[in-house]
């Protein structure tokens, strides 16, 4: 039987887990400053089109023979394989650049070139989306905050709306500094994270809530560390068989859900750091205590009707 | 007893498990690549005979076929492969000619029991199955101001009418107001009062420039709202017929927010060509020809379409839109001499009438408005900005003699050929667009990719629960072996509530079931670890069990219900694939609680409840 150790102590390391935090999320957000996203097609706008070729092609003779014919901005990368192309451009030439792009390829090699994917998309609708996006975000974030508020109390929510906060930084900081392209479903992908870091983090907190109205200890260091010791191995095991389903969608799912799978990915891995360290840390933080957990007694009806 | 279900509650379960195999036993039977045939237009039915003909031409050219149905007109022929799908689509196509229009379609081959209890299988979006997509955005303000070039007619008219001198009613575009000048005060306050009793609509304001009387008329936002809702309404019409002349199968045409229409034709390549029938923004306008004494204020002069040499001078005031018109078709006069009848609805028939009285023997001419647009780079603090110009251009494709008074329908004669009339009815028909329309986002996805995008989605789903199942029962052994089953079904009820809500499946959809997957685990883990940590203190098996399932059930009912939020905002926000993600995350959520919930605890309940068990294989 697998049995993992029990007795980490795990808030004993919290100044330097703060730390560490603060330092990562100060250079996501000075990449997103400098670097800022590299956002993709769906929030830019513009043109897109993926041919394939019957083999493997040089990228500098497409250029070349795109060039030829007027597309010097064109941008030309492989798209998962030597032989698919992936030509971007940068604004809406005419509405047949799908065909025009493929008869050039055609022309200027042998091989046959087929098209795959052909996409165009107005700059106004890109805007669009990125404002709804970040709005999504926000929106998302108020509801988690309003409802754990209501469920645990408020130190809770601000503890769990941060450590999101924190987690949805730093995937986004990650996309910046390594430059991967940030689309539609990376932005679905950054608001599953959300959902996966907030599961990780309430299942946490709900067994420091029960803790702290059973254990009769009254250092709240020693009941955060109980708790997590304790949710410990549903952490790493949750952890493991989500980021093992990822793993496999990375490598097998091809090129149009690589972005999504790698920004659910580092979210579930910062979101398990954040469930253990920003999470607990800011409860403590914030001096939970027992009286925050026990309801209040109920107030006595003190209001008297005047009668005038 | 502990840990027992009643019987009527593992019936119950039973129950749902069978209805939900049922509902998505479906997606098992693999779709026929198959052809569709359907007349192009209403006259042209296809019937036996038109199958016969279909059947003759195929086996001519040596083609076999599965199957052949016909169905509320339509034909269906169905096929073993794509290659021979697409060789007896050009084929018939050949055969039948223009009268019927040949479109490829996967057609799915559910058991007609299944069907008959509204059982089918998911419906696969544009990303795994092929086809283009487009993001249209009617320009509502050019809407606005067309409607209002109509009312300065009225207007005019009125005025004449009630012989109130003015000096000119104009439309001043940038305020999307009506600016009307008189001589003096008062013809302009009577102008005023008369307006005032006839449009509801308006509001008014009246200054003084110099020696110039104004009134400015603004409609209310109501009208404006209506106005844009009409246009977009008619747009939504428009669209959905021409892209019936494309013949595509199963198109979507659909309002998306205030003023855009999102269009996806599934199975269609050429997306040019696409673009090209349902793309076209074009407007009429009836006019009157001027006569020889009218000033030259009061008139236009405009080009011919097939001949810019010819040129027609035309009256400003405008009879009637394209949005008045119902329908034109080509057809032939009791000579057989070619000839378009044109439909107006009842307000346009009004106006004609008003107009066409007074005009018996002066001719009547047709303008044909496109609206098209530039894009153009502009450099604004060094940054690239693209602007799009919009353009009009507008040319005469009809000047005809008026015979008599004209009403709701009329026809234009004086034809030369049938080629001629077709075309005049083609584009009044285009006409009939009530604001223009811009693309704004267009996307086609090549067949190979649709499939390479399903192997590809449905690998990694094999393999990443594989891994899970194996990852579970190297953790939990026979606890984990209860937890696969669970999961499994769980992936069952999935597919089934996604085939009963006949949601689409995208390449983001496959991903969020791929997620669920991995995340449907941790109920299980909870309650497991809830259970070993109760039997590491002691507890005895059979409470153990339950209390494993009843401290770990709030921990699981706040941890999903956060997601669900997450979910269903994701929802409400997003588009097209994000949607799809949405909806597979939500459903997976909802089936999963119910999965390690209800599932998993009969299981256990099975296994272990009532009986003596000294130690759990966990």
């Amino acid at each position: 039987m697998i049995q993992f150790k029990r007795d980490f102590n795990f808030m004993g390391a919290r100044k330097f887990a703060a730390a560490f935090s603060i330092l990562l999320i100060l250079i996501s957000l000075g990449s997103l400053a400098i670097n800022g996203l590299k956002f993709g097609l769906d929030f830019t706008g513009g043109s897109l089109v993926e041919v394939t070729y019957g083999n493997p092609v040089e990228l500098e003779d497409v250029r070349a023979s795109l060039r030829a014919e007027g597309y010097a901005d064109a941008v030309v990368q492989t798209f998962g394989a030597a032989n698919d192309i992936l030509i971007r451009l940068g604004e809406a030439h005419d509405p047949q650049l799908g065909n025009t792009i493929l008869s050039i390829l055609q022309a200027s090699t042998d091989d046959t070139v087929t098209l795959r994917r052909n996409e165009f998309v107005g700059s106004q609708v890109g805007e669009e989306l990125r404002e709804q996006g970040g709005l999504g975000l926000l929106v998302a974030l108020a509801m988690v905050m309003l409802y754990l508020a209501f469920r645990f109390q408020f130190k809770f929510s601000v503890g769990a709306v941060l450590a999101l906060a924190h987690d949805v930084i730093l995937v986004l900081g990650f996309f910046s500094i390594f430059q991967i392209d940030f689309d539609l479903t990376v932005l679905a992908a950054a608001l599953a994270v959300i959902g996966y870091s907030l599961n990780d983090t309430i299942v946490v907190y709900d067994r420091i809530r029960e803790n702290f109205r059973i254990l009769r200890v009254e250092e709240p260091i020693e009941v955060l560390n109980t708790s997590l010791n304790q949710t410990l191995s549903r952490t790493i095991v949750t952890s493991l068989t989500t980021m093992l389903v990822l793993v496999v969608l990375a490598m097998f799912g091809g090129e149009m859900i690589y972005g999504f799978s790698i920004a659910l990915l580092v979210g579930v891995v910062v979101g398990t750091y954040s469930s253990i360290y920003v999470a607990g840390n800011i409860l403590l933080m914030l001096k939970v205590s027992r009286e925050d957990l026990i309801p209040p007694p109920p107030k006595e009806d003190i209001e008297v009707e005047e009668v005038p | 007893m502990l840990n027992r279900y009643p019987l009527w509650k593992n019936l119950l379960i039973l129950l749902v498990l069978v209805v939900a195999g049922i509902y998505a036993a479906p997606n098992l039977f693999p779709e026929d690549y198959a052809v569709q045939i359907s007349g192009s237009r209403a006259v042209h039915q296809v019937d036996e005979n038109v199958m016969s003909n279909a059947v003759r031409a195929l086996e001519s050219d040596g083609i076999t076929f599965k199957s052949s149905e016909l169905e509320n007109g339509a034909g269906m022929l169905r096929f073993s492969d794509g290659d021979t799908q697409l060789r007896a689509r050009a084929t018939l196509a050949r055969a039948l000619g223009e009268n019927f229009v040949v479109a490829m379609n996967l057609a799915p081959t559910t058991p007609d029991w299944l069907t008959a209890i509204g059982a089918g299988p998911m419906k696969l979006g544009l990303d795994l199955r092929g086809g283009v997509h487009f993001l249209m955005e009617v320009d509502t303000v050019q809407a606005v101001s067309q409607r209002l070039e109509v009312y300065a007619s009225d207007i005019r008219t009125t005025l004449r009418e009630q012989r109130i001198r003015y000096r000119s009613v104009d439309l001043d575009e940038s305020s999307g107001q009506l600016a009307a000048r008189f001589a003096d005060q008062e013809s302009r306050d009577q102008a005023l009062s008369r307006l005032r009793r006839d449009y509801s609509e308006f509001t008014f304001e009246s200054t003084q420039v110099d020696d110039a009387f104004f009134l400015y008329v603004t409609l209310n936002e109501q009208t404006v709202r209506e106005i844009e809702d009409y246009a977009i309404q008619q747009n939504l019409t428009t669209l959905r017929n021409r892209v019936n002349e494309l013949g595509v199968a199963e198109p979507l045409v659909q309002r998306q927010g205030r003023n855009r229409i999102v269009v996806q034709l599934p199975g269609v390549q050429d997306a040019a060509a696409a673009k090209r029938v349902i793309g076209q923004t074009a407007n009429l306008e009836f006019r009157l020809e001027a006569t020889s004494d009218a000033s030259r204020a009061a008139t236009e002069v405009f080009e011919f379409r097939n001949d810019p040499n010819r040129r027609g001078t035309l009256e400003r005031d405008i009879i009637i839109t394209g949005s008045s018109v119902a329908n034109a078709n080509a057809t032939f006069d009791e000579n057989g001499m070619p000839q378009v009848s044109i439909t107006l609805d009842a307000r346009g028939g009004q106006m004609m009438s008003r107009v066409t009285r007074n005009a018996i023997q002066r001719r009547m001419a047709v303008v044909f408005v496109e609206h098209k647009t530039r894009t153009v780079i502009e450099r604004v603090d060094g940054e690239s900005v693209e602007r799009r110009i919009p353009y009009t251009e507008k040319h005469l494709i009809s000047l005809a003699t008026i015979q008599s008074v004209l009403g709701n329908s009329f026809r234009i004669t004086g034809l030369d050929s049938p080629r001629e009339s077709s075309e005049l009815a083609l584009l009044l028909r285009a006409g009939a667009l009530a604001a223009p329309i811009y693309f704004v986002e267009e996307r086609t996805i090549g067949p190979s990719l649709g499939a390479a995008n399903i192997e590809m989605g449905i690998t990694s789903v094999k393999i990443g629960f594989a891994l899970v199942l194996i990852f579970m029962i190297l953790f939990y052994r026979a606890f984990g072996l209860i937890a696969n089953i669970a999961l499994t079904l769980n992936l069952v009820l999935m597919i089934a509530v996604m085939s009963l809500m006949s949601a689409t499946l995208t390449l983001p959809g496959i991903a969020g079931i791929v997620l669920t997957v991995g995340m449907a685990v941790d109920a299980n883990v909870l309650i497991f670890e809830r259970i070993k940590e109760e039997l590491r203190r002691g507890t005895p098996v059979q409470s153990a069990i339950h209390s494993g399932f009843s401290q770990a059930f709030s921990t699981i009912l706040d941890a999903n219900v956060t997601t669900f939020i997450a979910a269903i905002i994701l929802f409400a926000m997003g588009t097209g694939p994000v949607k799809g993600f949405a909806v597979t995350l939500s459903v997976g959520i909802v089936t999963s609680m119910f999965a390690a919930l209800v599932i998993t605890r009969a299981l256990v309940n099975l296994a272990y409840g009532g009986r003596k068990v000294q130690k759990l294989w966990l």
